[in-house]
């Protein structure tokens, strides 16, 4: 009995923390308490307040606002992303479980290549050639999500493009594309999905690396990794600025993560049994 | 095995010529001249001319290509802009910061990983397996980078026990170590939850293999069977994930370095970025390119040295 | 008397509640004897082989009694029986290729329970392991130990895996399915090989299998397992003439008859093997056998004697045969 316990708590906690972190997003578009970007030096570093929830930062600027605010970045990166990587992460993998030879592993070793460079490294290339910002930082977190989902789509069309009913079909006169679109994508959309929710965890620490390193978003879009760079500068007098930003972004990834864990162990029951 | 290595080692070579290729590639062919980048907006074409020249990127690129593998086999990356002195160095010595903190953050990763992870698989569904698998989800959950900014205000501020950042240089070896201590263990955490749960779930499937009833049944004790027969099986999934993990450790070590203001080659990284220096940052890329394909090839060697069947094409 | 099994049960924990896949075994084996215990998939007959040698899953509760040279096993702590295992009651598995560890070499593998229980040094244990592969004639002993398991074919693992069994000469080794794995051809070597083995040792054997054929053609005596319980026990000539059980009747009309003419169709048991919550307080068999009357399913039917060494467990058993 426990195990089920178990599960289903992973599902239900995951669910409600990534409820909350899409709930911030959609309030900070209506409202929040300041202008995340308003600077008040007057009241700069001030402590908890009912005036500001979180105090404020170096500037004055509120810190809650900024909370709120940077989870629309955080959103935003995840989402762009995780779609870069499944748009051209399934159509590379389906194209090298149809095609096959040399197609296939040409497109297998491009994976390998894309895994020596993490998603900070191309990053880096990136932003050092055209500069920094939120699109280069998409760009390269999203490049790095393709060949994860290219393996795991054509991990599955192999294994189904060899089945009984694939050929079947084959002899039927069925071209490979339709059967792969019609028996492929169902079997791998439970695998696809928990694998999202993983690169969406991510591509939210990785958007946080690059913002703390000052080459994601940019002022004044609020993000938390740029939260946490500025607060490092004022480490010594308010501490608790630190703080913050880096539970927003751990519950954000955690409430994900179990999100992913507990869709895993709800969609496909054989691997529950893995614990 | 000899035939396996040098088939691996051919491999590597590929892969080492194509990732140079790359590499140079988006640095270069893409559009954005670098001279450009360098002088900044405010430059007049005829000094972007100049300095093009003088850099030599008006030669076709197959040209410049063959001068940067030409050079750095030599030992010669070039010179710094921003510095007006020879890379070679500045790479060398950041590298030898960066990688005495990546080894002993991934030493201790492994360790905690193997420690944890045998003994979560050891008593699975009971009470210590939750344990470590909570808290293996909250390691994964937290940014290297925020984790070690938490250190610091624990260790450096609060309980000053350590200084909050800078590296004293490897002439005094000791305050060198400790000065990369809590670095290490920021870094090391996050790889170790995640080594954790591979080191598990990969020691669960060999306790389940039939080999381990027949191990049993020769009067082989569970903790022994646990550690002769089950663990090695474990150790390819396990050895493997390190591997591709390396080059997340290698990301990591960048921001870190950033927060304990290490000279390492993050740092060396992020300041040619902002000094406009793309020579650097192509070598440095390159380097840690390298590294991890370098590292990725003893990974599978050590693979194929555990299990016999990886190294026998099976007919 | 080696091995005395005194009203074994099993029961195994599952999500619907406790299974009892198991219910109340008995029997037992002469020093040098042979056993045959056959069934269908799901009879119980591994669990009740896995619970000899104390292997049982963490999830089930074994009950009853299992004396091995005077000396109970059930519920005897995990170091004693450790010393049991592959010293005086020795196993072999079904699968060949997966019961052993691929990452060790065979000749290791089959030194392991010499260096357990004999404390012989590892290259010593190895020099015996490899007189103890040539012993159950594998090719070129030498080459197979250093071997790695993959090298292999079927038919050696298997040998390999008998050379692991004897090795510390057991006075009983239990084989579950030891052929089912493997190719027709090789399976009646292997069979003779664990004859010629016994002949020469003294060593007692319980063979578990699905294969009337294989249990006739090498043991002396069967016990046939339905549904957890024994259905019939006895000398297996006996049996094989003239069974006093509508189940091992069924099992053995079942078989394609050798005088048949051709086209004419086997002779299939109806229904299917009961899941163990569906089994009613009656005979297991209820309900599938041909003779079943209204008691059958209501009262369990007793075991009744047809000899000083056979039962049958029916409540018809004395007409079984008669309407043949």
């Amino acid at each position: 009995m426990r195990p089920a316990l178990r599960i289903d708590v992973s599902l239900w906690l995951g669910a409600a923390l990534v409820a909350m972190l899409l709930a911030a997003a959609a309030i900070s578009f209506v409202w929040t308490p300041y202008p995340p970007a308003a600077i008040d030096i007057a009241h700069k570093l001030a402590s908890p307040s009912p005036a500001h929830w979180f105090g404020t930062d170096s500037l004055g600027r509120d810190v809650a606002s900024q909370l709120l605010a940077g989870s629309r970045i955080s959103i935003l990166v995840g989402v762009v992303a995780v779609g870069i990587g499944l748009v051209f992460g399934i159509a590379f993998g389906l194209a090298a479980a149809l095609a096959k030879g040399f197609v296939e592993d040409a497109i297998m070793k491009g994976c390998d290549f894309v895994f020596a460079f993490p998603a900070l490294l191309s990053a880096i290339m990136l932003t050092s050639t055209y500069g920094p910002g939120v699109v280069n930082a998409i760009i390269a977190i999203g490049v790095y999500n393709v060949p994860v989902i290219a393996k795991l789509t054509r991990a599955t069309g192999n294994g189904v493009l060899g089945r009984e009913y694939a050929l079947a079909a084959r002899a039927a006169g069925r071209g490979p594309l339709s059967i792969a679109l019609d028996h492929v994508l169902p079997n791998i959309a439970p695998a696809l999905i928990v694998q999202a929710t993983i690169q969406f965890a991510i591509a939210i620490l990785a958007e946080a690396a690059l913002s703390y390193l000052g080459l994601g978003a940019q002022p004044p879009q609020a993000s938390w990794g740029r939260m946490l760079s500025e607060a490092q500068n004022v480490l010594f007098n308010a501490p608790m600025l630190a703080v913050y930003p880096g539970v927003a972004i751990a519950v954000s990834v955690l409430g994900l993560n179990l999100l992913g864990d507990g869709l895993r162990d709800a969609l496909d029951p054989k691997l529950k049994s893995r614990g | 095995m000899l035939l396996y290595l040098l088939q691996r080692l051919s491999v590597l070579a590929a892969t080492l010529v194509a990732a140079s290729m790359i590499v140079f590639a988006v640095m270069n062919i893409l559009p954005g001249n670098a001279a450009e980048t360098m002088l900044g907006p405010t430059a007049t074409p005829e000094a972007v001319a100049a300095l093009s020249h003088k850099l030599g990127l008006d030669q076709p690129v197959y040209l410049r290509y063959a001068h940067w593998i030409g050079g750095a086999l030599h030992g010669d990356f070039g010179v710094s802009y921003a510095y007006g002195s020879p890379i070679a160095p500045l790479i060398a010595s950041s590298l030898s910061v960066s990688a005495p903190l990546a080894i002993m953050a991934m030493a201790l990763a492994a360790f905690i990983a193997l420690a944890a992870g045998v003994y979560a698989a050891d008593r699975r569904r009971r009470p210590g397996d939750a344990i470590v698998m909570v808290a293996s989800q909250v390691g994964l959950a937290v940014p290297n980078f925020w984790l070690a900014i938490l250190l610091v205000i624990v260790f450096a501020v609060t309980l000053r026990l350590a200084p909050a950042g800078g590296f004293p240089g490897w002439e005094q070896p000791m305050r060198a170590l400790q000065a990369l201590i809590l670095p290490a263990v920021a870094l090391g955490v996050v790889q170790a939850a995640i080594l954790t749960r591979v080191t598990r779930s990969a020691l669960l499937e060999a306790l389940n293999e039939d080999f381990m009833r027949t191990a049993r049944s020769k009067g082989v004790s569970r903790r022994a069977a646990l550690w002769r027969h089950a663990l090695p099986n474990a150790l390819v999934p396990v050895l493997t994930i390190m591997g591709l993990q390396f080059a997340n450790l290698i990301a990591g070590a960048i921001v870190v370095e950033n927060v304990f203001v290490l000279p390492g080659i993050g740092r060396l990284m992020l300041q040619s970025i902002s000094n406009r220096d793309t020579l650097v940052v192509e070598n440095s890329v390159m380097l840690v390119a390298i590294i991890v394909i370098g590292l990725n090839f003893v990974v599978d060697v050590a693979c194929a040295a555990i299990d016999p069947r990886l190294r026998n094409p099976v007919a | 008397m080696l091995l005395e099994v005194v009203s074994l049960a099993i029961d195994i924990a599952a999500e619907r509640g406790a299974e009892r896949v198991v219910n109340g075994v008995t029997f037992s084996i002469d020093d040098g004897g042979s056993l045959g215990v056959v069934g269908e998939s799901g009879s119980g007959k591994t669990m009740t082989a896995l619970a000899l040698m104390g292997l049982s899953p963490e999830s089930a509760r074994v009950t009853g009694s299992i004396r091995f040279e005077g000396k109970e096993l059930v519920g005897l702590d995990e170091d004693s029986m450790r010393l049991l295992r592959g010293d005086r009651i020795a196993m072999i598995f079904q699968e060949p290729m997966t019961a052993l560890n691929p990452l060790h070499r065979v000749g290791r593998q089959v030194a392991e329970p010499l260096i357990l229980h004999r404390r012989m040094a590892r290259s010593a244990a190895f020099e015996r392991a490899v007189k103890l592969l040539e012993h159950v004639r594998l090719a070129d002993p030498e080459r197979a130990a250093r071997a790695y398991p993959f090298a292999l074919s079927g038919g050696e693992r298997q040998r390999a895996m008998i050379a692991m069994a004897i090795g510390c000469s057991p006075r009983l080794v239990i084989a579950d399915e030891p052929t089912t794995a493997l190719d027709v051809t090789v399976q009646a070597r292997i069979l003779e090989l664990i004859d010629g083995l016994r002949a020469e040792s003294g060593m007692a054997l319980l063979l578990v299998s699905h294969d009337l054929a294989v249990i006739a053609g090498h043991c002396d005596r069967v016990i046939v397992m339905y549904a957890g319980v024994i259905m019939e026990s006895g000398p297996v000539d006996s049996i094989l003439r003239d069974s006093r059980n509508p189940y091992t009747r069924a099992l053995l009309e079942a078989r394609p008859q050798p005088g048949a003419a051709r086209g004419a169709r086997l002779k299939a048991i109806p229904g299917s093997p009961p899941i163990h919550h569906e089994i009613g307080a009656g005979c297991p068999f209820a309900g599938r056998c041909e003779l079943t009357i209204d008691v059958c399913r209501t009262i369990p039917p007793p075991e009744i004697a047809f000899g000083p060494d056979r039962h049958s467990r029916c409540h018809r058993a004395h007409e079984v045969g008669r309407t043949a």
